[in-house]
Order: structure tokens, then C-alpha cells, then sequence
């Protein structure tokens, strides 16, 4: 069905430039309050490739992203499928408040944009967006972007230095908010698809309590990203 | 590359007729036939059965800032989208009100087919999310005029409250944790509002059963609307 649509959609816009390639500036602004983006992901590509997908299970890759921020995986299978890829252009972690800015060239097919990074802190969850169409009229375009759970991980909101996968527990709480000794807030998620992020629920206990978290300073609500593409 | 090589061969193998058929509208036949597939995107919060309803201007199932119905309170308080259908039903801009088959559980999908003889289409859906008091996942006057057959419409759907009852998150008022359904008491601020979410134990919401895995954020669910061949 969505082939079909593909196809005749193309058909429909014969003589337009949507298939052809692009230079397109990218600005991406981490909105939360205190929640830095690891590394992101950036990658224009075909209609029949995605970095994630809602309410699917999450890829090794993915889930090596959104437990422990490394992209290394997700950027291996973008270019295997012929997109076009910018890793880390913040040249390291975003941090609240921040954006980056950066061009990124899409060869001609790659009319779909996704992007990812890891939220910290947090077990298993990543900032993202699955399939923008790019836009093909000279303008500014803006959207506002999620924060998702891989479903990979369970939110026990304990820093324990774990990212790999499969590890319980958040790698860091690079803003240094965060405390210590709480015994876990969740031991199983009951949601194993990728689905949009509860929350960190966090306490108001430092050296104690559920959480390593501080419900007063990490949590966030929807969304937490801008993402501002502009066709020259 | 691999959408210039597709379109290559459908261009090449497709007669012109055909391609009109697929770009435009025939204005002669008003017979529409959509796809509404609904994706649980919650961490714990089971849809109750979703209703849709496809329609044509001036009809409304909820509106923002308003009084629910008593078909909506029915949905929002106990899962029953039949009051809500019902009302529906009986408008004469209605085209067509179908109930989905049953729970749509996290990260759970179900496809529900709306039908109808209009131009003009638009469509409403709403379904209760069951481990809250009166909370609902609703979608209120998409305009489905512009979509072609086979074209698809993505959306993402946020959570209101209907304003029905209060949000004791107790487990006597809660249906997904055993709590009674409807009770025609109005007993909170009685307009829809966005949900404000959940409280929870963990929170300190003494009277709550839920914990914190029953937290949402906005959006909650997926919604993408595919028109197809009647």
C-alpha cells in the first residue's frame, strides 16, 4: 500500500525537484530544562529505510544509541542503505539550551530525514523524528520533535555508569544534578516497542529514595527538540 | 536512485488514464473509503475501544473548553465508545461511525475502516485510556478533503480529560485497575481540557493505585489515515 503510494505520489509531482539533491541547513535546538543530547544522528534517505520506527521494536542499533548514545551502529546501517549521514555535528553533547547548526547534502532519492540521540539521563530514552519528507520549495520549515523510550531497558533511574546494552542503569547525568543511593523506580518496562517517553519521574531525595534523579530538575514534557531545516 | 528507477518502470508500464486515475479526483463519485490505523504509543495505558467517525462539517464530538456529552463521559469513564457512537449516529452529518474491535494495547495497532459519501470527509475519533478516571486519546475534525487514493495522512494524537469525574486515580474509579465505570456525577471542572497526566503514588497522590509506570506524555498515540478504493 505504501509502495503504491510512493510510486504514484512520484508520479503526481513529475517536474518537480523532490527527487533531486539537496543542500539543506539544518538547525536542532535542545529545548528540555536539564537533559543533554548525546551525539546525534542525522541521515536524509529512501522511503524504505528508517532509523526507528513508533510502536516497532527497537534495532540492536538503535538500542546501542538509546541505552549508551553510540550512534557508531545506526550510522553503519544508514550508509549501507545509501543515506546520507552527519554524525556529532554539535562535536559532542548538546546541552540544554543549546543548538547546533550544519549543512547536510541528500543525494537524489533521499527525500526522508531522521534523526537520533540519546537523552541523558535517562535509561533508554532518545530524542527523534522518523521520516520528515524533506521539503523542496525555497523556505524555512520547522517541527518539534519527541522523546521516545526504545522500550529496550527498564527506567530504574539509577546512575550506575551502565551503556552498554543490555545494562541496567544510566550512564551519566552530564549537568551533575543528579544524586546517589536510590533504590530503582521501575525493575520492568511493560512496553517493549518503541513508544513515547513517560517521563522521568525522579524525588526530591539526593542521597536516597527511588530515584538518582531530581523530579524538580530532570523531568521534561513533549517536545523537547526543535529542528528548523532551511531550502536555500 | 532507487525512487527515479521505481518511477521509471511505473511511468514506463502504466497507460495515461491510469495516471490521471491516481493524480485526480472524480468528482462524480463522492464514495470514500479510508484506513485509520491506530498506534498505541503509552508505556501502560491500554486504549478502550477506539471509536471513528467520519463526517462532514459542523459535527463535533468533543470540543475543547466545552461540556463532553453524555455519550463522551461514558467513553472517558468506562471505555464504552457506544453512547458516543450512538450520538453520532444520530447527526445527520454523520457518514459513518464503526467502533474498533477491542482493546489496543501499548505499542499495539488496529486498522479501522470508515466509509461515506462525501467530498467533504473529515474525521473524529476518540477512545478512553483505561488506567486513568476519565482520560481519552481523541483526534476532533481532520479534514480529509485532499487526500487521493492511496495517499496516507500521519498524525499524532494527545490526551484530554473530559472533565467528568475527578482524578482520584483511586483503584474504586479507575476501570483498568478494577474501579467502576460510569458515574453521571460531574464532579470535576466539566469542559475538556488537555490531560494534565498522572499524579501517582510515587508522586505522593496518597489515593492513587498507579505507579509511576503508568505515566504519559503527549503524544499517545499514532494515527495514520490511508484513503483507499472504495
Amino acid at each position: 500500500m505504501k509502495k503504491q503510494f510512493t510510486a504514484l505520489a512520484a508520479i503526481c509531482m513529475l517536474g518537480s525537484t523532490s527527487a533531486m539533491a539537496q543542500d539543506l541547513d539544518i538547525k536542532i535546538t535542545n529545548l528540555t530544562n536539564a537533559i543533554h543530547f548525546t551525539p546525534l544522528l542525522v541521515v536524509a534517505h529512501d522511503s524504505n529505510s528508517h532509523l526507528f520506527m513508533e510502536g516497532s521494536a527497537a534495532s540492536d542499533s538503535l538500542q546501542a544509541m538509546a541505552e549508551g548514545g553510540d550512534t557508531s551502529g545506526l550510522s553503519t546501517d544508514a550508509q549501507a542503505s545509501g543515506g546520507n549521514v552527519i554524525e556529532n555535528p554539535a562535536a559532542g553533547l548538546l546541552a540544554p539550551g543549546s543548538h547546533t547548526r550544519f549543512m547536510l547534502m541528500s543525494n537524489d532519492g533521499n527525500n526522508q530525514l531522521s534523526l537520533t540521540a540519546m537523552m541523558l539521563p535517562t535509561n533508554d530514552g532518545f530524542v527523534g523524528v522518523d521520516s520528515i519528507d524533506i521539503p523542496t520549495a525555497k523556505g524555512t520549515y520547522t517541527y518539534y520533535l519527541n522523546g521516545y523510550d526504545a522500550g529496550t531497558e527498564a527506567n530504574d533511574e539509577l546512575i550506575t555508569g551502565g551503556g552498554a546494552p543490555g545494562v541496567a542503569g544510566i550512564p551519566a547525568d552530564p549537568g551533575g544534578h543528579a544524586g546517589t543511593g536510590g533504590s530503582g523506580v521501575a525493575m520492568t518496562d511493560s512496553n517493549n516497542m518503541i513508544h513515547i517517553h513517560r517521563g522521568n519521574l525522579g524525588d526530591s531525595d539526593a542521597s536516597g529514595g527511588r530515584s538518582d534523579l531530581d523530579s524538580s530538575v530532570h523531568r521534561w514534557l513533549n517536545p523537547v527538540a526543535e529542528l528548523v531545516i532551511t531550502v536555500n | 536512485m532507487k525512487g527515479s528507477i521505481k518511477f521509471g518502470i511505473i511511468a514506463a508500464t502504466l497507460a495515461s488514464t491510469l495516471l490521471l486515475q491516481g493524480c485526480n479526483d472524480d468528482d462524480n463519485n463522492m464514495q470514500r473509503s479510508f484506513n485509520v490505523e491506530v498506534t498505541n504509543l503509552s508505556h501502560q495505558q491500554p486504549f478502550a475501544p477506539v471509536a471513528a467517525v467520519l463526517h462532514t462539517s459542523g459535527y463535533t464530538g468533543f470540543s475543547r473548553g466545552s461540556m463532553a456529552s453524555n455519550g463522551l463521559e461514558l467513553l472517558a469513564e468506562s471505555g464504552d465508545p457506544g453512547g458516543f457512537i450512538a450520538e453520532a449516529d444520530s447527526d445527520n452529518r454523520v457518514l459513518n461511525s464503526v467502533s474498533g474491535t477491542g482493546m489496543i494495547t501499548p505499542g499495539g495497532t488496529e486498522t479501522i475502516i470508515v466509509q461515506g459519501n462525501s467530498s467533504q470527509p473529515r474525521l473524529s475519533l476518540a477512545g478512553m485510556l483505561v488506567n486513568t478516571n476519565d482520560g481519552f486519546v481523541g483526534l476532533s475534525d481532520v479534514d480529509l478533503s485532499g487526500l487521493n487514493i492511496g495517499e496516507s495522512l500521519q498524525l499524532h494524537a494527545r490526551v484530554y480529560d473530559a472533565g467528568t469525574e475527578a482524578n482520584t486515580e483511586a483503584a474504586t474509579d479507575v476501570p483498568g485497575q478494577g474501579g467502576e465505570g460510569i458515574n453521571a456525577a460531574r464532579d470535576d471542572r466539566n469542559f475538556i481540557a488537555v490531560h494534565p497526566g498522572i499524579v501517582s503514588m510515587d508522586d505522593g497522590l496518597t489515593s492513587s493505585a498507579l505507579d509511576a509506570s503508568f505515566r504519559f506524555d503527549n503524544p499517545a498515540a499514532r494515527i495514520i489515515i490511508t484513503r483507499t478504493q472504495p
